[in-house]
């Protein structure tokens, strides 16, 4: 289980939003390239993932990246813009002002590489739940990041489409992006994620090997939430 | 995104067509003139004429004589044609207008309900209006600074009624035209002062008559004034005097004997009389 | 009951035969209208899209302002363009007044808050939806803006029709600056004035019957149309 160098430090990271404290004294650093943040409902995993992306602010502490990365992520229900599906890769290759051709270029290859060339021209819209988020996928991956958040990317999908999903954020993370994402899916976690960090009530409480994680997990709310969770 | 930029396209093309179709530009005047002449229906007699005879379009905004000449004065009007003697002749000395001339006349009629009540009918409209006064009977007033109105307020004080301590709640004050102030007294069977051309081409007239008429102080004349070139130097003075000329003359005059509404003629020429 | 009958069978008999008249002052009321929604749009939309967006002082102050400027009285907004275009008026020169393109440069003012206002509660909407998605991939605001503006077409077209709808059914502003000049400047909210002050109150009617048959024909066909574009882009 070799774990990379640290790329992202918080530093007693908080947020409390109208009075409720969200995260509570978050102090991690993460040096892994595949990261499983996993936590019982209401933890506060979304939020830190959110946290880490920068679209929250902490409302205490700071995080810091050593190496300036550049980073995507991907939601649990994926935002198309009304338009063709290859025009929803293009547009953030758009907003990083890639000339017309090589847009078009590298969004054709992300559709291929998530499997979905045929659809390129299909209103986004139209696609079903499962090819929208392969083409959410594709227009993250195509702008290259250095790491991907991803929250909950397969929560509202069918088992079918779990399992492409789950293949294309594995080659994500073989191409060289480093992955976080959150999930409550624990075979997914284990399947995908060389580290487990576990989050209960806005606070780390592990942060762990994922095998070591799933077989000896120190914390007492982490054994009863595997014991919950584990059918 | 093709489909975003011919969507602009067509946005902007339409906006030039609509711009350009509202910049083509044709010989007109703007004549300032009174409900009393554009809805009797006599401009709609008389300007195809004078078009046909100039190749001078007139376009005709029809309000109250007091908002035709301040539209004047504001420079947004070639010629007046009202009638309001002494506003006119205000308007003359203030320096606004370069002379007054005298067109044609038509007369007021005094309407009411057919019954009567104030048994306001007669040949004397003074006497008429105080019966009015006397009974209470509804009035209905332009109050519109009007020419009409003006008249209006004219008898009123020659009568020798006092409308400042008269005045009650059966003297109303619509401040409308012609028109809706007939639609108002048609309604509540109310008296009014109107002049006869609106008063023949009004269709909504219920229970409504005339009461009074004929009378020499109901006599109402209408004039017309170049706009001062020299206080407004965009004035089409050319066309706007080739219009004036036109009423006087004795083709235009001819024109305006000839307008006539159920077989009764609706304005008396009398220019240069 | 018996004029409305009268104004129904009127109605039917102007259209039925074809009026010329009538039909050059419905193209007129079409043509002011649609010209005064149109550069609404152009100005109410993005700027409903800054207020849904942007993070500026003052925002709230002109979200609220632009709610109440709704209701602008179409009289006050004919009476300040006259002040304008009039000749003794700042814009006198350009001899505007009485002419098409005063009238919609009034309906312009007056329905560009309505436009402004109803598109910023559209974007604001689609902003919720939105705003983590742009904000990841690095759109700036003002591209966001710029962005929901597109995505959010279909759902403006309603901000459109109801300052369309404003716009043809005024008739307090076109009055003041277009003068009801006829031929020039009579469109059919002023015709119905007019017919109305004439006691002629069956053929305003009529007049007014066919009004709303035209409204509701834009409407119907912008009903249609988007109806066709959602559910081809969803």
């Amino acid at each position: 289980m070799g774990l990379g160098m640290t790329w992202l430090v918080l530093d007693r990271l908080g947020l409390t939003e109208s009075g409720v404290c969200i995260i509570n004294d978050v102090t991690l650093k993460v040096g892994a390239g595949r990261t499983a943040i996993l936590g019982p409902n209401g933890a506060g995993k979304s939020t830190l993932l959110r946290l880490m992306h920068g679209l929250l602010r902490p409302s205490d502490g700071c995080q810091h990246w050593p190496q300036a990365f550049t980073q995507g992520m991907v939601f649990q229900r994926p935002v198309m813009l009304r338009t063709t599906a290859l025009a929803n890769v293009e547009y953030g290759l758009k907003l990083r002002g890639v000339n017309p051709h090589d847009r078009r270029q590298r969004a054709v290859e992300a559709l291929v590489r998530v499997g979905l060339p045929a659809i390129a021209d299909r209103p986004a819209r139209r696609l079903s739940g499962g090819e929208q988020q392969r083409v959410a996928l594709a227009r993250a991956w195509a702008l290259e990041p250095q790491v991907l958040f991803l929250d909950e990317p397969t929560a509202s999908l069918d088992p079918a489409s779990s399992r492409e999903v789950e293949r294309i954020i594995r080659e994500i993370a073989a191409s060289g992006t480093r992955i976080v994402m959150t999930t409550h899916n624990l075979g997914q976690a284990r399947r995908i994620a060389e580290e487990v960090i576990f989050i209960d009530s806005g606070r780390v409480l592990e942060q762990s090997p994922v095998e070591e994680f799933f077989t000896r997990p120190r914390h007492a709310a982490a054994q009863r939430f595997l014991e919950e969770e584990t059918p | 995104m093709t489909s975003r930029r011919s969507f602009l396209a067509a946005f902007y093309t339409t906006l030039l067509l609509v711009a350009t179709g509202t910049q083509a530009q044709e010989r007109f005047i703007t004549v300032a003139s009174t409900t009393s002449t554009e809805q009797s229906g006599l401009f709609g007699h008389l300007l195809p004429a004078f078009t046909k005879a100039s190749g001078i379009k007139v376009r005709v905004v029809a309000l109250g004589t007091g908002q035709a000449l301040d539209m004047a004065r504001r420079g947004d009007a070639d010629v007046v044609f009202v009638h309001d003697q002494a506003a006119e002749e205000k308007f003359i000395v203030e320096g606004y207008g370069v002379k007054r001339q005298e067109v044609m006349y038509n007369d007021f009629v005094l309407i009411g309900p057919k019954p009567d009540p104030a048994r306001a009918a007669g040949k004397d409209i003074l006497e008429s209006l105080r019966r009015i006064e006397a009974a209470k009977a509804p009035f209905v007033s332009r109050g519109d600074k009007s020419g009409t109105h003006a008249a209006e307020l004219r008898y009123w004080k020659t009568a020798g009624v006092d409308l400042n301590t008269r005045k009650g709640l059966w003297y109303r004050d619509t401040g409308s035209g012609m028109g809706p102030a007939l639609n108002t007294a048609a309604s509540m069977n109310a008296y009014i002062l109107a002049d006869r051309g609106t008063w023949l081409a009004f269709k909504n007239r219920g229970e409504l008559g005339i009461v009074v008429e004929g009378e020499t102080r109901l006599f109402n004349q209408y004039g017309v004034i170049l706009v001062n070139p020299a206080r407004h130097p965009h004035v089409k003075q050319a066309g706007g005097q080739k219009f004036i000329d036109w009423l006087v003359s004795a083709a235009g005059q001819k024109m305006i004997a000839e307008y006539k509404i159920d077989g009764e003629q609706l304005f008396f020429p009398n220019a240069g009389r | 009951m018996g004029e409305i009958a009268t104004s129904l069978v009127l109605a039917g008999e102007l259209v039925a035969t074809g009026d010329e008249r009538l039909a050059a002052i419905v193209m007129l009321s079409l043509q002011v209208s649609f010209s005064a929604t149109l550069i609404a749009c152009l100005i109410g939309m993005p700027l409903g899209a800054l207020l849904a967006v942007g993070r500026f002082p003052g925002r709230r102050a002109l979200i609220v302002l632009f709610n109440g400027l709704m209701g602008l009285p179409p009289v006050v907004v004919g009476l300040l363009v006259y002040l304008l275009l009039s000749r003794a008026g700042p814009l006198g020169p350009f001899g505007l007044l009485f002419t098409p393109a005063a009238m919609i440069i009034a309906q312009t003012v007056l329905i560009v808050p309505i436009v402004a206002a109803l598109a910023r509660q559209t974007i604001e909407d689609e902003w919720r939806e939105y705003r983590e998605q742009l904000r990841s991939l690095g759109a700036s605001r003002l591209r966001s803006a710029m962005t929901l503006l597109w995505d959010g077409r279909f759902s403006l077209t309603t901000s459109g029709l109801a300052g369309f709808g404003r716009a043809i059914a005024e008739v307090g502003a076109v009055m003041i600056v277009g003068g009801n000049i006829d031929g020039v400047t009579r469109v059919m909210t002023t015709t119905i004035a007019l017919e109305t002050s004439k006691g002629d109150l069956p053929l305003a009617l009529a007049l007014g019957l066919i009004l709303i048959a035209v409204v509701l024909a834009v409407n119907t066909a912008a009903f249609v149309l988007r109806q066709w574009a959602e559910k081809r882009w969803g």
